[in-house]
């Protein structure tokens, strides 16, 4: 299935296979800085001096690739692609992009469901796919020092025969980077017990806008003076280019067991979670899935996952075999209380994976049966029944479909809307029923996001979440590191209303 | 003779703060007193936070709490223990260190992000904030986070004011997640190990899936002023475990078992490792009722004995080592030493050192927080003026 949607009638020729139906863009993006488009030749020039030979990328055809990321309904095709191999690389190509006033999106593997790494006519991509190395491991300190450029996987692929991994894990986690992660405070399933990527980092390189490279943090725990690691992570590449990264390694367990819980309604698998929390338990994952996300995993992983349920959690424990059986003990004391009816432990290596595949492969799943917007509002745990209800009258009402498959520990939600891309009315009833839940997920007491980011798909939904005093000092803190507004300038924050640069 | 203002509402900070930022005036804020011994300039004025105190929300089911900052901590953790829950990063008190008296406030321990042994494995104070209300310099009331898990909306102002000592902001309301308390505890000591073989003794800990929650080294000349004096003879390097009954107990046979091969092991029970890790957490042996200088020096976990060792040979200190030997608690015999510390710090890889206790003059002249190089300070200095551009908050965090 093909998604499109479509900027101008250049790029509406060569992509659009479906008919030349024009889609309405919802979401804008900044005016292209014609001094910079009209100097495009002289850009590309100056910046193949500053890169060795096959690092840099200018002709249309090759620009194609990195015209969009995961978040595929936008797509701009940028003034090129700088792919650097060091720092110093990095840091002329932003000293010049500086000097001329020329927009930098930085870009890791380009998996963003939120549009983080889609470019602009007049910016340069800068891409970290080159800087892919492994720098130290350091079991003593239980670091791993790391390129930006390294996927997420290739950590814990690094350090797993020593024992130990790396625990935020994105879907994506095959493909995104350390880079990527950081940018977005990426999570995961088995966030619930070890936190998301801005717990599990210490350190990293750091190239500002103007080209300095500076350090934050290192192998201490903490660092000195402001806490800017902690606004940089997150910071969804606004605030300068990470290139290097010291992470936290962790002790892998001594076993780990998922186990399926089946329930008849949403109401019961929402209250069994909010009661496992609230005992005191903490699992390494929660996961729910409903009725329609259940059938997707299933066909396409063969999980062996309950059919005839309409909510479903994963429950992840892990330890040794007597913790783990204590613990489940304890969930599923909780979980008949409210009604389980299936209950099924992995019984093997192969099982256990084949439960993670159905889930860890949900998006891709989904995506070869219907195109779909993910949305990932986080809610208070109390309020998951009350916002599952919601979410399901929101779609109704729009005459469309959902599944729904989150981390419901932590209250991230992850609904899917299935639509169909070829309509444009219906990919605009999408967006908007979308928008709706985003805005449920805010009104009960929760956030746009939980671990996908801003970038341009909720941008221009801050105010709902968002008072212009706390907006405005967001982006004055923005400004402190950014002054031009260069790095990354269409996203996160809504384009009226912005500080002049 | 400074004035001291205690607003009653963060409506009414709001409007001193906007007031002192129109007319000129400097504002130090103070929670209990009780985490720093600096004394801002004359000039300046206290702002007290003890008017803005009550806990907001508790919702134990969801493992979060909200609270106004003047809030004792005292009845925060209270609160929290009636229903078995905790703060992770085990907040320290520096009352005894310090000599400071008065009661501790949940905004003083975010402003500081004070973090206790805990912080290696479960966080910092940072990591448990997950909202916060607060007026920035201009008086506005601005709010950041919220108070989900999970949340990446925006840029996280949460961090970068949380251990911010003032500078940038008023917090006025703290939101922040909570976990439950352990069943039982116990601490694992393996005794007579120097600080070489206590570096790799914690490193094997660490390296095994026994979920140590305290990684600690008290050399021969502390060991005695911890619980009462009862760990064996001889240097103690301790490890706590937290959890139910039968695992906590199945994890000490497996940790005890890993640890042998480096000195005689033993076994602390939950009543002593409670007290213990209390006084590690606090710094007890160095709560001397002295002005020696007391440091508190954070690098990588491998560093701290190497860099300790070093200033050995040139100055007379006392040390000892939490977070797996990455927190180094230091005091100096006599002279702070500032600069030949922060140089063995550099060389040992890096971290920083707070100077937390000496004479008031010396206080006074030394950089209490690690120096920044250039382009970070310069950067810090742009961040500040973000929050607070006309620099009504006096603080040593950020250079002026």
């Amino acid at each position: 299935m093909l998604i499109i949607c479509l900027i101008d009638e250049e790029v509406v020729k060569k992509k659009d296979h479906s008919g030349g139906r024009r889609i309405m863009q919802q979401i804008g993006f900044l005016a292209p800085r014609p001094g910079v488009l009209a100097r495009r030749e002289e850009i590309v020039a100056d910046l193949a001096d500053l890169l060795p030979e096959g690092c840099l990328v200018h002709e249309p055809r090759r620009l194609v690739p990195f015209e969009t990321d995961a978040f595929v309904s936008y797509r701009r095709l940028p003034l090129a692609v700088a792919l650097p191999e060091t720092t110093q690389q990095v840091a002329a190509v932003l000293k010049y992009c500086h000097r001329y006033g020329i927009p930098v999106v930085p870009r890791g593997a380009g998996t963003s469901l939120s549009g983080g790494a889609i470019p602009q006519e007049d910016a340069v991509v800068l891409g970290l796919s080159k800087m892919s190395r492994i720098l130290e491991v350091d079991f003593a300190s239980r670091t791993a020092t790391v390129e930006a450029g390294v996927t997420n996987l290739a950590i814990s692929d690094a350090v797993s025969a020593d024992g130990y991994f790396y625990a935020p894990d994105p879907s994506s986690q095959l493909a995104c980077t350390i880079g990527g992660n950081i940018g977005m405070n990426s999570g995961g399933a088995h966030c619930l017990k070890y936190g998301v990527t801005t717990n599990n980092l210490l350190g990293v390189k750091l190239v500002l806008v103007d080209g300095t490279i500076v350090e934050l943090g290192g192998k201490a725990l903490d660092a000195p003076g402001l806490d800017l690691l902690g606004v940089v992570c997150g910071g969804e590449g606004q605030l300068g280019i990470v290139t290097e990264a010291t992470v936290r390694l962790i002790a892998r367990p001594e076993g780990a067991r998922p186990v399926l819980f089946g329930f008849d309604s949403a109401e019961e698998a929402g209250a069994c979670v909010a009661d496992v929390i609230g005992a005191g338990i903490i699992p390494v994952a929660i996961e729910y899935m409903d009725k329609p996300a259940i059938e997707i995993c299933e066909a396409f992983a063969k999980a062996g996952y309950p059919m005839d349920v309409e909510a479903l959690l994963i429950v992840e424990v892990e330890g040794s075999e007597a913790e783990m059986d204590a613990m489940l003990a304890a969930i599923i004391e909780i979980a008949r209380r409210h009604g389980v009816k299936v209950v099924k432990e992995s019984q093997s290596a192969m099982e256990a994976a084949l439960i993670w595949k159905g889930r860890k492969s949900a998006f891709g799943a989904t995506g070869r049966i219907a195109d779909y917007i993910c949305m990932d509002g986080t809610v208070p745990l109390g309020q998951l029944p009350h916002v599952l209800r919601g979410t399901a009258e929101i779609v109704a009402k729009y005459g469309l479909r959902v599944a729904n498959v989150f981390h419901a520990g932590d209250g991230n939600m992850h609904p899917l809307i299935l639509f169909n891309a070829n309509d444009p009315e219906d990919a605009a009833r999408a967006e908007a029923a979308g928008n709706d839940i985003l805005k449920l997920c805010v009104d009960v007491g929760g956030c746009l996001t939980g671990e996908h980011g801003v970038g341009i798909e909720k941008r221009d939904l801050m105010r709902h979440q968002y008072s212009e005093a706390d907006l405005a000092q967001q982006m004055a803190v923005r400004a402190a590191f950014d002054p031009q507004w260069l790095l990354n300038p269409s996203k996160v924050f809504p384009l009226e209303g912005r500080p002049a640069a | 003779m400074s004035l001291r203002h205690e607003p009653l509402s963060e409506a009414a900070a709001a409007r001193l703060v906007q007031a002192a930022s129109l007319g000129g005036a400097r504002l130090a804020i103070r929670g209990g007193g009780t985490r720093s011994l600096v004394q801002p300039p004359e000039e300046a004025d206290i702002l007290s936070t003890r008017g803005l105190a009550g806990i907001v929300d508790y919702t134990p089911a969801e493992m979060t709490m909200t609270v106004r900052v003047g809030t004792p901590l005292s009845e925060i953790v209270e609160t929290l223990a009636e229903n078995r829950q905790m703060l992770s990063f085990e907040p320290l008190d520096l009352r005894a260190a310090l000599g400071t008296s008065g009661a501790p406030t949940i905004g003083g321990v975010f402003a500081t992000n004070a973090s206790g042994p805990r912080r290696f494995v479960a966080g910092a104070a940072r990591d448990s904030l997950l909202g916060v209300r607060f007026v920035n310099g201009r008086g506005e009331i601005v709010k950041a986070g919220g108070r989900v898990m999970k949340n990446v909306t925006g840029l996280d102002l949460v961090k970068l004011l949380t251990g911010s000592q003032g500078s940038l902001a008023l917090l006025t309301e703290v939101t922040f997640r909570v976990l439950p308390l352990p069943e039982t505890a116990l601490t694992v000591v393996v005794s007579g190990l120097d600080d070489g073989l206590a570096v790799a003794a914690m490193a094997t800990a660490v390296s095994l899936s026994v979920e140590v929650s305290g990684a600690a080294h008290l050399p021969e000349s502390v060991r005695g002023r911890f619980a009462g004096g009862v760990l064996p003879e001889g240097a103690a390097t301790v490890f706590r475990l937290e959890g139910l009954a039968a695992s906590v107990t199945a994890r000490a046979e497996k940790l005890e078992a890993a640890l042998a091969r480096f000195g005689a092991v033993y076994r602390a029970d939950a009543e002593t490792t409670l007290t213990l890790w209390r006084e590690i957490r606090d710094a007890a042996p160095y709560a001397d009722g002295t002005a020696r200088p007391l440091w508190r020096v954070s690098v990588g976990p491998t560093a701290g004995h190497q860099l300790v060792a070093a200033l050995r040979l040139e100055t007379g200190v006392d040390a000892f080592y939490d977070w797996q030997g990455g927190l180094v608690w230091l005091r100096m015999e006599a002279d702070a030493e500032a600069e030949l510390l922060r140089r063995y710090v550099r060389a040992v890889g890096g971290g920083h050192a707070t100077l937390l206790r000496a004479r008031p003059e010396v206080l006074c002249a030394v950089p209490v927080f690690e120096p920044q190089p250039e382009a970070l300070a310069a950067l810090e200095g742009r961040v500040k003026a973000a929050f607070d551009p006309s620099g009504v908050f006096v603080s040593r965090m950020v250079a002026e």
